[in-house]
C-alpha cells in the first residue's frame, strides 16, 4: 500500500517508517503540517497516518479537515499523545478513520493500518456471504459453515468470526476486538478477549483437522484460510 | 443651571480620575470617561435633583406669576369701570379729580393712569405720556416702561371715553420681578447645595462599593498569593451572590489542586518502582547479557514494564479528568439493563475461565442520565478485581436493582425510585475495615493483593465514576468475600442540565 506518514517526532517517524517498509509498504514522509498538507492533497495514497500536533501552525486535524473538504476520502489514521475521549471523539468527528494513541505498540498500528487499508479497497456492493477458504458465513441467516458443516454460534461469536473473517490474512490485536466486536474503549486487566477467541476457537477449529486462527505474539490474532 | 453642572463634573473627574478628554472607543463612538461607579452614581443623582429642583420651582414660578398676573387684571378692570363710572357723573374734571386721588392714596406706588384729551394732550395721570406700544383699545399690554429711574414692567389696559377722550389704567408689577428674583436665587442655592451633597455622596457611595468589593478583591489576590483556603465572608448585602459565587469557584479550585497535589505525589511515589524496574533490567541486560535471546528477553521485560507505566498513567489522567467533572458533557441517557447484560456476557467467558461462575441477579432498571463509557469502564473495573481475587470454583454475583425512595433497596414497584443499586460480590478473602476504608485511596492495595497484577487504581477510578454520576460507592464485607456497590441516584429531569458541578458527598 501507498503511505504517507506526517509525524514530527524523528524517533517515532523513523520507527513507523521502518516497520511500514518491512511490512512491505510504499512510505512517503512529511516531518510538518504544511509539507504533509502539500503531499496528502497532490499525491494518492491508500491511508494516510497523522499525527495530531505538528509543528508550523498546521496540525494534524487541519490537514484532516481540508481533505476532508475536498472531497477527498483517504482513510486517515490519526496518531495522538492525546488520550482523552473527548480528543479521540474531536479526531472522528472530522473524518478521521482510526485513532491511536501514544505510546502505542507497532503490532497495534500495523494492524490498525492494514485493516483501513483493506476496508478502502472493499467498498462495492452489500455482500450477503463471505466466504475464506472452506469457511463460508451467511450474513443474512446467521449460518456458518466449515467444510460442508454447520457450526452453532452465538451472536456475539458470530460477529467475533465475522470480523475475523472480513481482515482474513490481517493482524487483528485485541484492543481492535473489543472496540470493534464490543464497542467498548477501555483497558480491560484480565484477558476477556483471549477467552472469547479461545471459545470461538473451540467451534471452529476444533472439531477440525487444521486450524484457521492463529495467536501472534506480541500483537493479537489472525484467520488464515487453509492452504489445500 | 445646565452652567453649574459642567464646571462641577469637570472638577469631580479632573480629581479622581487622571484622563479626562473624551475617551474615543475602538467604534469611534464617544464614550463617558468616568469610570468610578461611585462617582458616576453621585452624579447621576445630583443630576436628577438638580432637574426636579428646576421643575419644581419652575411650576411654583409659574404659578405665582399667572395668579399676580390675574390679580393685576382683576383690579385694573375694576379701577376702569369705577373711572369710567366717575365720567358718566361729572366728565373729564371728575375724572381728573379721581385720579389725582387715587395717585395720592396709592403708598405703594403701583398704580398707573394717563387720561388725554382728543388732542392728545395729558389731562391726568402719571404716565408722561401715551406709550407707542399701545394701539387697540380694550386689551391688556405688558411693557416694560421707565418710571422716574428705572425700568420697570407693567401691565397696561386703554379705554375709549366719550368726545375723544383716552384712559389707560394700568399697575407696576415689579412684584413678580422681586418673585424671580426669589426663586432664581433658591435656585442657584439648590443647584449649590445638591453638587456639594453630590460631591459628598460620591465620596460615600464610591466608599461603600470599594468597602463591598474590598472583601472580594482582598480574598481574591490572598488566593493570587497562594492561600487558597480563605473565603469572602458573608456579610447579607448584595454582593453575597458575587462573594457566593466566588467561594465556589474557590472550592472547586482547591478541590482540583488537592487532585493535582495528590497525582504528584502518586506519581512520586508509585510510578518510580515500575520506573526503577523498567531500568535496572535493561542496564543488567546491557551490562551481563551475554546472548541475544537473554537480550531479547530483558528487553520484552523492560516493554511490559512501560506498558504497566503507561497503563497508570492512563488510569491516573483518567481520573483526575473525571473528578475535575469535565467529563460531564458526555452525559447521555444510558440503557442500564443492556449496559449490564453485555458486560456480563463479555466478563461470563473470562469467569468460566478462571473455573468461576458469574451469576446475574437484575431486576429491570429504569434508564440512566450518565457516561455510559465511564460506568462501563467502572463495571469493568469492578468484575476485573472480583475475578482477580475470586478463590477457584466460587460463584460472582452482579446484581442490579432499582432503589424506590424511603424503602429498602429493591421492594415497592409502583413508586418512583429515587436511583439504583449495582453490585458485584465475590467469594475472595475479603478485606477487613481497615483496609475497606483506605480501599478507595489512590495506589492503595490490600496486602493480601499485594502479589497480584495491578496498580491500586482501580477502585479509585470507580469512586471517581461514581462520584461523578453523584452517587456513592461502597464496600461491605460479605463473609466469605466483599460486596462492592454502586448506589447512582436519578436525577430529576430538571436537574439534569443546570447542574452545578460539584460532586456528591462520597463514602468509601
Amino acid at each position: 500500500m501507498r503511505i504517507l506518514l506526517v509525524e514530527d517526532d524523528p524517533t517515532v517517524r523513523s520507527f513507523v517508517l521502518k516497520g511500514l517498509k518491512e511490512a512491505g509498504h510504499n512510505v512517503d514522509q512529511a516531518d510538518n503540517g504544511k509539507d504533509g498538507l502539500y503531499l496528502a492533497i497532490g499525491e494518492k495514497y491508500d491511508i494516510i497516518i497523522l499525527d495530531r500536533m505538528l509543528p508550523g501552525g498546521i496540525d494534524g486535524l487541519n490537514i484532516l479537515e481540508t481533505l476532508r473538504g475536498q472531497k477527498n476520502n483517504t482513510p486517515v489514521l490519526l496518531l495522538s499523545a492525546l488520550s482523552d475521549v473527548d480528543d479521540r471523539v474531536d479526531g472522528l468527528r472530522a473524518g478521521g478513520d482510526d485513532y491511536v494513541t501514544k505510546p502505542f505498540a507497532f503490532s497495534e498500528l500495523l494492524a490498525r493500518v492494514e485493516a483501513l487499508g483493506r476496508r478502502g479497497h472493499n467498498e462495492s456492493a452489500p455482500e450477503t456471504s463471505l466466504t475464506v477458504g472452506d469457511l463460508t458465513l451467511d450474513l443474512l441467516s446467521r449460518e456458518v459453515r466449515r467444510d460442508g458443516q454447520k457450526i452453532d454460534l452465538q451472536p456475539r461469536e458470530f460477529r467475533l468470526l465475522e470480523f475475523l473473517v472480513r481482515h482474513a490474512g490481517q493482524v487483528v490485536t485485541r484492543t481492535m476486538l473489543l472496540e470493534k466486536v464490543w464497542d467498548y474503549h477501555f483497558d480491560p486487566q484480565t484477558n476477556v478477549i483471549d477467552v472469547h477467541v479461545s471459545r470461538l476457537r473451540q467451534k471452529v477449529d476444533k472439531p477440525f483437522e487444521t486450524a484457521i486462527i492463529h495467536t501472534v505474539r506480541n500483537a493479537g490474532y489472525i484467520l488464515r484460510p487453509t492452504q489445500d | 443651571m445646565a452652567e453649574e453642572r459642567t464646571p462641577l463634573y469637570r472638577r469631580l473627574s479632573r480629581r479622581h480620575l487622571f484622563r479626562l478628554p473624551l475617551l474615543h472607543s475602538r467604534n469611534g463612538k464617544r464614550r463617558w470617561p468616568i469610570r468610578s461607579a461611585g462617582i458616576n452614581f453621585a452624579l447621576g443623582y445630583g443630576v436628577l435633583f438638580l432637574i426636579s429642583a428646576t421643575l419644581f420651582l419652575s411650576f411654583i414660578w409659574w404659578s405665582s406669576t399667572n395668579l399676580l398676573n390675574d390679580h393685576v387684571r382683576a383690579f385694573i378692570e375694576t379701577d376702569a369701570q369705577e373711572l369710567r363710572h366717575r365720567w358718566g357723573h361729572g366728565g373729564a374734571p371728575a375724572l381728573s379729580e379721581a385720579i389725582n386721588d387715587r395717585l395720592e392714596q396709592n403708598i405703594d406706588d403701583d398704580a398707573l393712569y394717563l387720561l388725554i384729551d382728543r388732542h392728545g394732550r395729558r389731562m391726568a395721570g402719571n404716565l408722561p405720556g401715551w406709550p407707542v406700544a399701545v394701539k387697540k383699545m380694550n386689551h391688556f399690554y405688558e411693557l416694560t416702561i421707565r418710571r422716574y429711574t428705572f425700568t420697570t414692567p407693567a401691565q397696561f389696559k386703554a379705554y375709549t371715553l366719550p368726545h375723544g377722550f383716552k384712559l389707560i389704567v394700568g399697575h407696576d408689577i415689579r412684584g413678580r420681578t422681586l418673585l424671580s428674583t426669589v426663586i432664581t436665587r433658591t435656585l442657584i442655592w439648590c443647584a449649590v447645595m445638591i453638587s456639594l451633597l453630590a460631591v459628598g455622596g460620591a465620596l460615600v457611595v464610591r466608599d461603600l462599593f470599594r468597602r463591598m468589593v474590598g472583601s472580594i478583591a482582598r480574598t481574591a489576590s490572598a488566593v493570587a498569593n497562594g492561600d487558597l483556603n480563605h473565603r469572602i465572608a458573608l456579610t447579607g448585602s448584595e454582593t453575597d451572590l458575587v462573594a457566593e459565587t466566588v467561594n465556589t469557584m474557590l472550592d472547586r479550585i482547591n478541590r482540583l489542586m488537592e487532585g493535582v497535589r495528590q497525582v504528584s505525589n502518586a506519581i512520586a511515589h508509585d510510578l518510580r518502582t515500575p520506573i526503577t524496574r523498567a531500568r535496572n533490567q535493561l542496564e543488567e541486560a546491557f551490562f551481563s547479557a551475554t546472548s541475544p535471546d537473554e537480550l531479547r528477553t530483558a528487553v520484552d521485560r523492560a516493554i511490559g514494564d512501560l506498558d504497566h507505566i503507561t497503563g497508570i498513567f492512563e488510569a491516573l489522567l483518567r481520573i483526575a479528568q473525571i473528578e475535575a467533572g469535565a467529563r460531564r458533557s458526555a452525559f447521555t441517557t444510558v440503557n442500564l439493563n443492556q449496559l449490564l447484560s453485555n458486560m456480563a456476557e463479555l466478563y461470563e467467558a473470562s469467569a468460566e475461565d478462571a473455573g468461576l461462575s458469574l451469576a446475574l441477579d437484575v431486576t429491570p432498571l429504569p434508564s440512566l442520565f450518565g457516561d455510559e463509557r465511564m460506568l462501563q469502564q467502572a463495571l469493568a473495573n469492578l468484575l476485573d478485581n472480583a475475578i482477580k481475587f475470586s478463590p477457584p470454583n466460587s460463584m460472582l454475583t452482579l446484581s442490579a436493582h432499582p432503589v424506590m425512595a424511603g424503602t429498602a433497596p429493591g421492594s415497592g414497584a409502583e413508586k418512583k425510585p429515587q436511583g439504583l443499586e449495582i453490585s458485584v460480590r465475590d467469594q475472595g478473602p475479603g478485606m477487613n475495615d481497615a483496609d475497606i476504608l483506605r480501599a478507595h485511596e489512590r495506589f492503595f492495595r490490600a496486602e493480601s493483593a499485594r502479589n497480584t497484577p495491578g496498580s491500586g487504581l482501580g477502585l479509585s477510578l470507580v469512586q471517581a465514576v461514581t462520584s461523578l454520576h453523584h452517587g456513592r460507592l461502597t464496600l461491605t464485607q460479605a463473609n466469605p468475600g466483599l460486596k462492592v456497590t454502586l448506589f447512582l441516584p436519578l436525577l430529576p429531569e430538571a436537574e439534569r442540565t443546570g447542574r452545578s458541578t460539584t460532586p456528591a458527598e462520597t463514602t468509601p
